[in-house]
């Protein structure tokens, strides 16, 4: 990834930062295009030797496949927990996970807002597609009223679930986080046929980045990817990019939440 | 070599046992009969006679506690947890993944009466929990049973040593009544152990790196992962298994009992002698590995009566039929509820079945 006149530039091909295995992740999913945002930032850090992803429970358990670090498995929805651990014995270590809605906002929320509350240095990036992907497309604590899944066949009925679980909100309100954004990462469709706007993917190399430089500054950082799940939406891939655009992506507008050390602005 | 001299709670030995075997990591969720364990490493927090003794944390729960150990485990540190029934329930998600990962870690089971929250009073009900997996996916662990304040502070290290050795977590599963018990004790002068960390997820250097995985989707891939896990059991089962024996040269009945059970029973054996019956003590030290050879000799001497006294409803003596496999007779001695048999209540009902 180069910088240049304020824009960002995912660089392409093979990077040391890459296994290079083809991902197992469905077509037009996000979840392939925040491998490469991930590693080309570890790559332009040049932090590969002293990093160490924690793999959550979800589509990214097998990031470890694809982004080419050392790697520990957690159990679902622990990963913050995990990092906690590994970063409090060696805080020389560059931390993260990738974790999806359900891992981190329901299973695992507990963890997230401690650590969170803890402030301690590690990086989550949240995919949320508002959706269980890898489990076949049940009720996520982040699916949008009304959403048809696979548990809440008639639509999300929030007078039964209770509204969608807004993480990025919930971790804003507390003291400690250094760092919380939310971006809208899947390319939106434009006026013009045949155009669409990947103003997401450089958001997030963006976010992505500052993401490791706020751990590195010693913050807690956290960055939530509105996404999709074409294939559990059961719509096509540019309808579900639509979708992201006109419906998650109102229920969890993009913004940058907290930014303790404005690194955005540098 | 030197030594100190202190008079301790059990919950206090194991966190000053600990402490000299080099502990970098303690995380810990409060709970009654273990908080000693935590309170007492807090306490000594930052004393530079444990310059290693790096991080003490208090987690948010027992979950966030063993993933915490998980984290630190997979760098190499020395990572242990202390807890009791209930939050030793919650921690066997965490111990099955260490296991299968083979994460070397150390936890410490202060077992209250139960099921449920039960009582705070001394069971040794966790024993199935302990030695027989206690999480989901078909695993074992090393089981450390001690039996005095002085093994509380000696079996830390002893913990350490065998989770490092082997890579798999190692459980010490005392009681109530041993974690509150005062002793005097020794505290040996050893250096603490440095240990083969060259597996350790500390970042990659060069292409190779380090993949602690947990999940094998490929059905041969884990079928060859769980012989590997299964051969490395059957090592520990043929080379790590403890025990001490008491008074069991001439025996003819042999009492069979671990903890603070084998504490009453060496005062019924030496009340049992006394009485004209050659009765001796055969003290499992692992649960597991479960001490089998020594059983095997027994029976192979002519020794045709056993006696299993425990505090649940007969889980070891589960252990002791297999190792017997119907060689000679089993009577079984029982307390639940936090109650403890008294030698003289122990003596009488091993008379009953020797009549």
């Amino acid at each position: 990834m180069i910088e240049a006149e304020g824009h960002y530039e995912v660089k392409l091909g093979p990077l040391p930062t890459l296994t290079g295995k083809p991902t197992h992740y469905c077509a037009g999913c996000e979840h392939g295009t925040l491998t490469r945002l991930i590693a080309s930032a570890l790559h332009e850090l040049g932090v590969r030797e002293r990093t160490v992803l924690v793999d959550s429970v979800g589509c990214s358990v097998l990031a470890h496949e694809y982004i080419n670090v050392d790697a520990i498995q957690s159990p679902h929805g622990r990963a913050p927990a995990v990092m906690t651990g590994i970063k409090r014995v060696r805080p020389d270590l560059l931390v993260f996970a990738v974790q999806g809605d359900g891992d981190a906002v329901s299973i695992g929320l507990s963890e997230l807002i401690y650590a969170a509350n803890r402030g301690e240095p590690i990086t989550v990036f949240l995919v949320n597609n508002g959706i269980y992907g890898m489990t076949g497309g049940q009720m996520a604590p982040t699916t949008p009223e009304g959403m048809v899944t696979m548990t809440t066949p008639q639509g999300r009925d929030i007078a039964v679930t209770g509204p969608p679980l807004d993480a990025s909100k919930l971790l804003a309100t507390l003291e400690a986080p250094a760092y919380v954004k939310r971006v809208l990462l899947p390319v939106t469709p434009t006026p013009a046929a045949d155009f669409y706007n990947a103003r997401g993917s450089i958001e997030g190399a963006k976010s992505v980045r500052n993401a490791f430089r706020v751990q590195e500054m010693g913050g807690f950082s956290f960055v939530e990817f509105v996404s999709t799940c074409n294939v559990n939406w059961k719509m096509s891939i540019l309808k579900s990019k639509q979708y992201a655009t006109d419906v998650l992506a109102k229920v969890f507008p993009p913004g940058l939440f907290k930014d303790k050390f404005g690194v955005e602005k540098r | 070599m030197t030594t100190a001299r202190d008079f301790l709670k059990g919950n206090e030995a194991i966190a000053y046992g600990a402490l000299r075997t080099g502990l970098n990591a303690f995380f810990g969720y409060p709970i009654t009969p273990s908080s000693e364990i935590p309170e007492t490493l807090a306490a000594e927090f930052g004393n530079p006679k444990y310059p290693a003794f790096k991080v003490f944390l208090q987690a948010a729960s027992e979950l966030e506690a063993i993933n915490m150990v998980m984290g630190a485990a997979a760098t190499g540190a020395k990572a242990m947890a202390a807890t009791s029934g209930p939050g030793f329930s919650l921690k066997q998600e965490g111990i099955s993944f260490a296991s299968g990962m083979e994460i070397p870690m150390v936890i410490v089971d202060v077992n209250r009466g139960g099921p449920g929250l039960g009582n705070l009073g001394p069971e040794q009900t966790d024993y199935f929990q302990a030695t027989k997996g206690g999480g989901h996916g078909g695993y074992r662990n090393i089981v450390l049973a001690p039996s005095s304040v002085p093994e509380m502070a000696a079996f830390p290290a002893l913990a350490f040593s065998l989770a490092f050795k082997h890579r798999t977590p190692v459980i010490i599963l005392t009681d109530a009544f041993l974690g509150q018990l005062k002793e005097d004790l020794m505290f040996p002068e050893v250096p603490a152990p440095e240990f083969d960390t060259s597996w350790a997820t500390t970042g990659a250097r060069g292409p190779d790196r380090h993949i602690l995985s947990s999940m094998h989707l490929d059905l041969p891939e884990l079928s060859r992962h769980s012989e590997h896990l299964r051969a490395k059991f059957q090592e520990v089962d043929r080379s790590e298994q403890r025990s001490e024996k008491f008074q069991t040269e001439d025996a003819d009945v042999v009492l069979v009992a671990f903890g603070i059970c084998a504490r009453l029973c060496q005062r019924a054996v030496a009340t049992l002698r006394e009485k004209g019956v050659r009765a001796g003590l055969l003290r499992p030290i692992t649960l597991s590995p479960f001490p089998t050879g020594e059983f095997t000799a027994f029976v192979d001497r002519g020794v045709q009566k056993f006696v299993v006294v425990e505090l649940n409803t007969g889980q070891m003596l589960q252990d002791v039929q297999l190792a017997i496999n119907g060689r000679a007779q089993i009577g079984s001695v029982q307390r639940v509820g936090g109650l403890l048999p008294s030698p003289s209540e122990i003596v009488r009902e091993v008379e009953v079945m020797l009549r």
